[in-house]
């Protein structure tokens, strides 16, 4: 139990350590941003102090705080639904694969047809409202948890399933003890982009439909041209995504997928 | 009384048979080996004697109380650590934890496992530390009944002799009947009371010899005359070697 916790405190600081890369790259983001400033001007580029010090004064005055959550809400709400949905047709077709094959068809077309036009399809459909948001969110998002979840269930270990019936698992069992842990690995990626698209779509979904949120904070800040509210909201969205990726996701994530850190020869552990 | 008896068992995948016509009969503490060359169907054979696989005609009776398998490729879950894998049956048969524990230590330490490698990952041992706790998952539920299916062909010759003792002994200290399935007649003269040959077409069993002595008790040199005898001097051993799989219709 301890060791356990030892274990897991570990690789959270390896985690953290590991952020220090991350902010390298941030700095040389960062960098470039400047030297396109200092190229074009504060009109076109503000310098990125400026939109931080925007950022900061934005989440200090508490409106900003609730349209960031009302987005981040919105954004949750969609991608929890098409996680849910995404996942359970995705495994009930990987096990079928008469309802595959009439899916694949399916899937392409709606992967075809570009979100936006989902919004307009929405708006007219259930004018500007969360719903819409979430229904837009969810057509954009099901497809690739859809697809992780097949390609989850057809490529597992068949030889495993063999296994564990053998030594007397019955279908369910063989599914929650065996083949769960495999579709798993290949859910959660898929739900790490499902997630960034979420936000994306939701900000793009209230900007069009002018439903308030980060995305309203958008369109007004566009007609009024304030490039630094512009950006800045843009930070504080990215923010969002980051914290709720690396609250929510990443450590279940990591808690699966621990065994590949044991094949990591030593030394190179990161 | 026999624990495991097929009568006239065939097969057929997809309407390509592969099975047809096979007898056979295994008794309490026997260790019966099954050989025949690559493709003849003898995964097949086993899989339906364990249930795995649905046979397309002939009758199964199993009389024994539990049995496990140990196959060609380790098969461990590769996200559990060894002990957990070797627990895996136990966990099944919703063995409490506590209990789950001491029986998966006793296990690996039979298979010549450390208490060291209970913590690790498969993908952190070698390939004989995999297949002992292959093996010791196997044993760990105490079966009387024990599938090999080729289980050390992917082994070493020094590490496969040390696998076959393994067998050996636990074999004759847990007293369970086995169905060893290899194309190695000189692992199935080691390892077993008596061989069958499996006609290289699947088409029946060919015939079976029985061994002198038991299992543990033959010496090298008396193993090996024995197989320099099946192969020169016996004509059921004529084809053992000659099938081309690829060639199979
Ligand atoms: N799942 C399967 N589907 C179709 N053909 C199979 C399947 N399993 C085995 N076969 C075929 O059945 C024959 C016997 O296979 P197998 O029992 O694995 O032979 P062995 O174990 O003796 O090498 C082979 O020709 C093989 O191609
Ligand atoms: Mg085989």
């Amino acid at each position: 139990m301890i060791a356990a916790c030892l274990d897991r405190l570990s690789r959270l600081g390896r985690f953290l350590w590991s952020g220090w890369a991350g902010l390298a790259g941030l700095c040389l983001l960062a960098a470039l941003w400047q030297a396109g400033h200092e190229a074009y001007g504060s009109f076109i580029l503000p310098a990125p102090v400026e939109t931080l010090n925007a950022a900061w004064r934005l989440l200090h005055d508490g409106a900003a705080r609730d349209l960031l959550e009302l987005t981040t809400l919105r954004a949750l709400m969609g991608f929890a639904l098409s996680a849910v949905i995404g996942v359970a047709l995705g495994v009930a077709a990987g096990y079928s694969p008469a309802t595959l094959r009439l899916s694949r068809p399916i899937l392409t077309v709606i992967l075809g047809v570009p979100p936006i036009a989902w919004i307009v399809l929405a708006m007219i459909w259930f004018g500007a409202s969360a719903l819409t948001v979430a229904l837009t969110i969810l057509i954009a998002t099901t497809p690739v948890v859809f697809m992780g979840a097949v390609e989850g269930v057809t490529t597992r270990d068949r030889g495993l399933d063999a296994m564990a019936q053998v030594f007397g698992a019955g279908p369910l069992r063989r599914f929650t003890h065996v083949a769960a842990r495999q579709i798993a690995g290949h859910v959660l990626p898929a739900l790490v982009l499902a997630l960034g698209s979420s936000f994306k779509v939701a900000i793009m979904a209230e900007l069009l439909a002018n439903a308030g949120g980060v995305g309203g904070a958008l369109a007004r800040a566009r007609s009024m041209l304030d490039i630094t509210d512009a950006l800045a909201w843009v930070a504080l969205a990215v923010l969002a995504l980051f914290l709720v990726e690396y609250g929510l996701i990443r450590p279940v994530q990591a808690e699966l997928e621990r065994w590949r850190d044991a094949a990591r020869p030593w030394g190179v552990k990161r | 009384m026999s624990l495991l008896s097929l009568s006239r068992i065939g097969h057929a995948f997809f309407g390509r048979t592969v099975l047809e016509g096979i007898t056979l009969e295994i008794g309490a503490g026997e260790v019966v080996a099954l050989v025949g060359p690559s493709g003849s169907g003898k995964s097949t054979i086993a899989h339906i004697a364990a249930g795995l696989i649905e046979p397309r005609e002939g009758r199964i009776a199993r009389s024994y109380r539990r049995h496990a398998m140990v196959f060609q490729e380790p098969r461990l879950m590769p996200w559990a650590t060894v002990e957990q894998n070797i627990g895996f049956p136990l966990r099944l048969s919703r063995h409490p934890r506590s209990t789950r524990r001491a029986a998966a230590g006793a296990a690996a330490e039979a298979a010549g496992l450390l208490p060291a490698d209970l913590g690790k990952y498969p993908v952190e041992l070698s390939g004989g530390m995999r297949q002992r706790t292959a093996i010791a998952r196997a044993l760990v539920t105490a079966p009387d009944f024990v599938y090999f299916d080729e289980p050390f062909t992917a082994l070493d010759v020094a590490l496969k002799r040390r696998m076959q003792d393994l067998v050996i002994a636990s074999a004759a200290r847990a007293s369970f009947a086995a169905l060893f399935i290899t194309h190695d007649l000189m692992e199935a003269i080691r390892v077993s009371h008596r061989i069958l040959v499996l006609d290289r077409l699947g088409r029946g069993i060919a015939g079976e010899r029985r061994l002198a002595g038991d299992p543990g008790a033959r010496d090298e040199a008396a193993i090996f005359a024995q197989r320099q005898a099946f192969l020169t001097g016996d004509p059921l051993f004529a084809h053992i070697h000659e099938l081309d799989e690829r060639l199979r219709p």
